[in-house]
């Protein structure tokens, strides 16, 4: 991309004040830049936060800290043992709504307004597939009745689960016989697969609303009105930012 | 109302057939570079499994782990430089976003995982 950064211009010039920028950006394309590094931060205490756990827990004799391709075996529509492909497909379905969304970039540098319009299109509907696909991810392989994890503790609220589970008779504080739910798997696993997954989504999900809105404006041809598509840019920023993150969620949840 | 103190610096984006030509192939390369490195990560994960390469804290599975974080880092440096064309901005923009996570992640993943291990060890004792 060509565009006003890659001018040569000196850097007693850029920082030596007045109205030009000294990065030679627009104020909201900065501000959104700033937004994504602090945000980036929140993540990366997160996934560090999951290194911690898991060290903690490193010896495969004393306690089990599961991988991926022991959790995410199957695919719907199967009983094929099939390692980490559904997560896989999440992945590339991410990685090619990203690649739509810089196509509407491209072509918004180009004011061709159609094209733009096909592009961001097709990267809502990425991002509402990956949503849908995380709803199945989230109620098979970790709570899910065919899932190798339980996330079942001896938590009352959750042992009315509608998935199914394994109930024994026990003896409770009072010395009543009280059905109970057996528990089995490493219930700090799964506090982290929801809690990263679920901070993720909710970033997919803010991002889709966001890339709707502004297709809604592209289509009422408000930039093209204003001249330029710098909206959608950032807004493409956001969008990439949401697939950087789940390539860091996939390598440090799913497969190391 | 127009501003002349405002410099407009979204419409030094605009670019023209040709130029968007060039800049849609290098999108379709870093994809399929892109695709290319999540099927090595899942073939890895796929046909080495932690259990078979000696299990967690073996040498065999920090190798495995150590080749994903870099195809990891590969994929990130594209996305990043490419797809959000950091690659493009200046040179004090690109720094002032990177150097924080370089420093401060870095530092954060290094003493927590020294911890983690002194966690474990107190434990296991």
């Amino acid at each position: 991309m060509a565009g006003a950064a890659s001018k040569e211009i000196d850097s007693a010039t850029l920082w030596g004040g007045g109205y030009t920028s000294p990065f030679s950006v627009s104020y909201g394309k900065l501000m959104m830049w700033f937004f994504l590094v602090s945000d980036g931060l929140t993540f990366g205490g997160l996934l560090s936060a999951l290194g911690f756990a898991k060290f903690a827990n490193v010896n495969d004799a004393t306690s089990h800290w599961p991988t991926g391709e022991e959790v995410f075996t199957h695919l719907p529509g199967t009983h094929a043992h099939a390692p980490l492909i559904y997560v896989a497909l999440m992945t590339f379905i991410l990685i090619i709504s990203s690649v739509t969304m810089v196509l509407a970039v491209e072509a918004g540098h180009r004011m061709d307004k159609k094209a733009v319009i096909k592009w961001m299109a097709w990267t809502v509907v990425g991002g509402l597939i990956f949503l849908g696909s995380q709803v199945w991810e989230w109620s098979t392989f970790i709570a899910g009745y065919d899932g190798d994890i339980s996330t079942w503790a001896d938590n009352g609220t959750l042992s009315h689960s509608p998935y199914g589970g394994q109930w024994v008779m026990g003896v409770d504080a009072h010395g009543h016989e009280v059905k109970q739910m057996v528990t089995y798997g490493p219930t700090l696993y799964a506090n982290f697969f929801f809690f990263i997954t679920g901070f993720h989504g909710f970033h997919v999900f803010t991002g889709v609303l966001f890339n709707f809105l502004v297709l809604r404006n592209v289509i009422r041809g408000v930039y093209h009105k204003r001249g330029h598509y710098e909206m959608v840019e950032k807004v493409g920023l956001y969008w990439h930012f949401v697939d950087l993150v789940w390539v860091f969620v996939f390598t440090f949840f799913y497969l190391v | 109302m127009v501003r002349d103190d405002i410099v407009e610096y979204s419409l030094d984006g605009h670019h023209s057939e040709e130029a968007g030509k060039k800049i849609r192939s290098k999108i379709f390369k870093v994809t399929a570079l892109l695709s290319v490195v999540t099927i090595v990560e899942v073939a890895i994960g796929w046909f080495l499994p932690r259990a078979e390469v000696g299990g967690l804290g073996s040498w065999g599975w920090f190798g495995i782990e150590t080749t994903y974080m870099i195809l990891t880092v590969l994929k990130a440096a594209y996305i990043i430089l490419v797809f959000m064309h950091l690659g493009d901005e200046r040179k004090a923009l690109r720094r002032m976003i990177l150097w924080p996570y370089i420093i401060f992640i870095l530092y954060l993943v290094f003493i927590l995982v020294t911890e983690a291990y002194a966690v474990n060890a107190a434990w296991l004792s």
